[in-house]
């Protein structure tokens, strides 16, 4: 129906290329239905996502304040408002 | 006057998860490339002296750029220095902007030529060429599955598949997340600053590709194989390491 047996090992090395919708179509496909009665690759999917979205609330060090402050000002310096 | 009132809570170091706050006035589904609209906006107010387009994108990219240029120098606060800059430069150079390409990858363009140039005068040694990096090969350890010969070939062995990290796995403990950020810092760099981009800073896929000059292809790589390395870290912390049936 879609094409021949994924093995789950397989589809675990495809799981980012197909979050980022880098796989052909009938790859895609063959990997949906994969998972769509593969508890423990859904599982792993989940996993990964979830791996994802905490990456993405870690603390991400920046320039200190005082920094920013003399960057404004000299953003400012050069281009002083106008037009709004 | 525009820019002046600040939101110190944000700016303080108080994490912001929203993606869009993280960069304003730049969608995370952009496009480098040319400039879309959305971008010639912000490019339209920075030149028109609208100071909270400019405070936006240089609390919103500093971080990343931060870590781009630690790579080249020897010491966090030499990077800042690069940042810092790299920011100046761009105030001076707004208004010769082309707009070949997106003006977060003309930002991070500028960063890496003065990075460099400090990392060449504070002597650093650039990273060479990653060799380190484990590139190929499997993610999950092969006798996780079922091997060549049985029916399923390359399913999960039912007692080493991944299991449940339980019924708060959707957000990880505080625990865990000390374990991913030391996970992450072991990482071999490319993959580390690749997925750092990516997942930590949230830079879309095709401008870390400019940023780092990787394909398209090599840069999926090595995020899968960053992503896979931190979710088995995760694994281990919750559930135990995997023990293998049979190590040869």
């Amino acid at each position: 129906m879609t094409g021949d047996y994924l093995p789950c090992a397989h589809v675990v090395e495809l799981l980012t290329d197909y979050l980022e919708g880098a796989l052909d179509p009938a790859t895609t496909a063959r990997v949906d239905a994969h998972l769509f009665d593969c508890e423990p690759c859904t599982t792993y999917l989940a996993q990964l996502r979830t791996t994802i979205t905490e990456l993405g609330t870690l603390p991400e060090p920046t320039l200190p304040a005082d920094t920013v402050i003399a960057l404004e000002a000299a953003f400012r310096d050069l281009h002083p408002p106008h037009g709004h | 006057m525009p820019g002046a009132v600040l939101d110190r809570t944000i700016w303080a170091g108080v994490v912001v998860t929203e993606r869009s706050s993280r960069y304003p006035g730049v969608g995370m589904d952009v496009q480098s490339g040319p400039v879309e609209a959305g971008e010639q906006n912000l490019v339209d107010r920075l030149r028109a002296g609208d100071g909270a387009a400019f405070t936006g994108i240089v609390r919103g990219w500093s971080p990343a750029m931060i870590k781009v240029a630690r790579q080249y120098v020897a010491s966090h606060a030499s990077a800042e220095e690069a940042v810092q800059e790299t920011w100046l430069a761009v105030i001076k150079g707004i208004d010769r902007f082309q707009g070949r390409s997106s003006l977060r990858t003309w930002v991070f363009h500028i960063l890496a030529n003065i990075a460099r140039r400090q990392g060449t005068t504070e002597s650093r040694t650039l990273p060479t060429s990653p060799v380190d990096d484990a590139d190929s090969g499997p993610t999950v350890d092969p006798n996780r599955f079922r091997p060549v010969g049985d029916r399923w070939a390359g399913g999960w062995r039912a007692e080493a598949a991944p299991q449940s990290w339980g019924p708060e796995s959707a957000t990880l403990n505080a625990e865990a997340r000390v374990v991913l950020t030391a996970a992450l810092a072991e990482l071999p760099q490319r993959q580390r600053m690749v997925v750092e981009l990516r997942d930590v800073h949230g830079l879309p896929a095709d401008e870390v590709c400019g940023i780092l000059a990787l394909s398209p292809a090599n840069q999926r790589v090595l995020l899968h194989r960053a992503r896979a390395k931190l979710r088995e870290q995760l694994e281990t912390y919750y559930t135990g390491p995997n023990e293998p049936a049979v190590r040869p």
